[in-house]
């Protein structure tokens, strides 16, 4: 087994929340409570869960975007959790970002060849010739043209500017990307080149990925594992395809149940659960699915599951699954 | 899910039927035409649905229907929307609002946005009936708390006191429902009704539709992009792309045996649960077209991976290829 590029070890970020004159804090958003996961070289974990589970903050918490309140990171096996921002320069090129909005994210007064160029300025300083043909090659791994460098933004499509953002990511040649929700902006026609872009470079680079994402079509197509986040914690993880065809966690069996299958032949039971996300302010006590969970137990109110292993590499955080 | 299809017969004479329709926008970069030379018919009863990208002008197909578009930006510069046999182009603006909200509802994207957040759920709810059905404000609230008993909302005298804020998205998207069908129309738009709800919640949502649907017998034209909803709740689909309808048919015949190569490049484009890791998704290669500039052949032509010479030149008319299907193809049905 070879050491994971990413290891994160009881994750929690808890966001303040202020009222009144003083800012006084009166509760505590708990966006992650608690999440722990590896990813190895050349591999891709996804993150997928709703509006609110706390995947975009694992995201960001990973390169140091917002800062966790308690547990560690690790990248490449270097701690970096409590590293001061200079300490934190080299280890950034080992992970880069990868946003959802392909708009927002690219900063609309610079040419493309300059959003490409930053990162690997900022590492190595160097001259036009140079800096020119490292920008080109890295634009047409991610399917661009080069003399495209000389064109700011707006005068790209949203797929075109997904892969700008992609061909930044990939300029300082990382082990990790994080991508949250690369391809929920996009059309499906746009949204598959994307994703057949991303595993391409997979493949050609080994890079590993953590990718983020609440549509289960879209990370059963790119993923090796999966990670189902409720509430700010993991409800289930393991390989693709024994959640997706197997799910043992409730909240999973619901998720997969609910997306709506391309096939009007298919008539299938559904397990359509109740209810809405609850506050991650005040969270059920015991299972944080508990109230939406139509095989609740008593013990499910009272206690809180711990995440166990119940095959090799298969962890479940549900009482009612044996193992 | 058994979704909506007890269909009604196709000899009916249709509640809605549009022809040749065509709304230009116009701006300063020029004149884009969103619908250019859409005709499709809803039954009585019917569930039809519209697909297509960003763009292709499904919303502002809706809208056009509804006479909803900004006036100075946008125009209908031709064609027919008859609704129950009367021309809806021709009405005057009043003429327009008796029917809006009363004969045809309609549900948007954005529950958040959609609603008035200084007013009432119980007064947004009541408002259609004050206006349409002359009914004083305690009968109007009594059925207000009657349509949020309808979607499921608990408490539901209760909570017409209580302010959009105090609602979850998905609760939301029940309010706008049930403002939509307090009137009892006959045809029901909706524009997106799931895209912005968690997917559980989607479920939820879609499920009430295809529920109070079967109980209140109105026609739905559902506009999405999703084809797994279109799959679950549709009985006849039209598909859009670059502001025409590029084909039409049954939901099943459409999964079957989609004739356009844009409906199959589509449908490979979905990452399916169930589909696995190997299979490389297909691509369609380029992007939508640029609706200012004219189009000479078919708009799909320069996507289009069986595109010959007379694709560029001759735009294809959308004709019937099988029984009520129809497609705007030169080559339809030929394998890419």
């Amino acid at each position: 087994m070879t050491a994971p590029v990413l290891e994160v070890t009881d994750l929690v970020k808890y966001f303040p929340v202020q009222r009144g004159l003083l800012r006084r804090t009166v509760a505590q958003v708990k966006a992650v409570d608690g999440v722990t996961f590896s990813v190895a070289p050349g591999e891709t974990l996804c993150l997928v869960g709703e509006s609110g589970c706390g995947k975009s903050t694992v995201a960001r918490l990973i390169l140091r975007l917002v800062e966790p309140t308690s547990g560690s990171i690790r990248l490449g096996g270097v701690d970096v959790t409590n590293l001061t921002a200079s300490e934190m320069v080299p280890h950034r090129r080992r992970a880069q970002m990868v946003f959802q909005d392909p708009y927002a994210s690219l900063n609309p007064k610079l040419r493309a060849g300059d959003i490409v160029a930053e990162p690997l300025e900022n590492y190595a300083p160097m001259g036009r010739a140079e800096r020119d043909a490292a920008v080109a090659a890295v634009l047409e791994k991610v399917g661009l043209r080069a003399e495209m460098m000389r064109r700011y933004p707006f005068e790209f499509s949203g797929g075109q500017r997904q892969r700008l953002g992609i061909a930044r990511a990939l300029a300082l040649r990382p082990d990790l990307i994080v991508a949250d929700e690369p391809v929920s902006a996009l059309d499906v026609s746009v949204q598959a080149q994307v994703l057949n872009l991303l595993m391409d470079l997979q493949e050609e680079f080994g890079l590993a990925y953590l990718f983020v994402s609440h549509d289960l079509g879209v990370v059963e197509h790119i993923g090796h594992r999966i990670a189902v986040m409720y509430l700010g914690r993991i409800a289930e993880i393991g390989p693709k395809d024994d959640v997706v065809t197997g799910p043992l966690h409730p909240y999973t069996k619901a998720l997969i149940s609910a997306a709506p299958v391309p096939d009007p032949r298919l008539k299938r039971e559904r397990l359509v659960i109740e209810g809405d996300v609850p506050s991650p302010v005040n969270p059920p006590p015991g299972c944080r699915f508990h109230t939406r969970c139509p095989f609740a137990i008593p013990r499910c109110r009272e206690e809180e599951p711990a995440l166990r292993e119940v095959a090799p590499g298969r962890h479940v955080a549900c009482h009612l699954v044996a193992g | 899910m058994s979704g909506l299809e007890t269909a009604p017969a196709a000899t009916a004479a249709p509640i809605l039927e549009v022809s040749d329709l065509r709304t230009h926008f116009f701006t300063r970069d020029g004149v884009t035409r969103a619908v250019d030379g859409v005709s499709f018919t809803v039954a009585p009863g019917e569930t039809l649905g519209i697909v297509g990208e960003s763009g292709c002008g499904k919303s502002v197909t809706a809208l056009s229907v509804l006479r909803l578009l900004p006036p100075r930006l946008s125009r209908i510069v031709g064609g027919s929307v008859r609704f129950e046999g009367q021309e809806l182009l021709a009405l005057d603006e009043p003429a327009m609002r008796r029917i809006r909200g009363n004969r045809i509802a309609m549900i948007f994207q954005e529950p958040m946005t959609s609603l008035n957040p200084v007013l009432t759920i119980g007064d947004q709810i009541a408002e259609a009936v004050t206006i349409h059905q002359g009914k004083n404000r305690a009968e109007a609230m009594r059925h207000a708390a009657e349509m949020l008993r309808l979607v499921r909302i608990p408490d539901a005298a209760k909570r017409t006191g209580d302010y959009p804020h105090q609602f979850s998205g998905g609760m939301r998207q029940r309010v706008m429902i049930a403002m939509a069908l307090s009137c009892s129309p006959r045809l029901l738009i909706a524009d997106e009704p799931t895209t912005a709800l968690d997917v559980t919640v989607q479920a939820q949502i879609l499920k009430l539709m295809v529920e109070l649907k079967q109980a209140t017998d109105a026609a739905v034209m559902l506009i999405t992009h999703d084809l797994g909803v279109i799959a679950e709740t549709c009985q006849r689909v039209i598909v859009m792309y670059a502001g025409q309808v590029v084909e039409q048919a049954e939901v099943v015949e459409l999964f079957d045996a989609p004739l356009h190569p844009y409906t199959r490049g589509l449908m490979a484009s979905i990452p399916r649960i169930g589909g696995g890791r190997k299979r490389r998704l297909a691509e369609i290669p380029g992007i939508v077209p640029d609706l200012r500039k004219p189009i000479a052949g078919c708009p799909f032509a320069p996507r289009c991976p069986m595109a010959r010479a007379r694709c560029r030149t001759e735009p294809p008319p959308l004709i019937e290829h099988r029984l009520g299907h129809l497609a705007a193809c030169w080559y339809a049905g030929e394998a890419a």
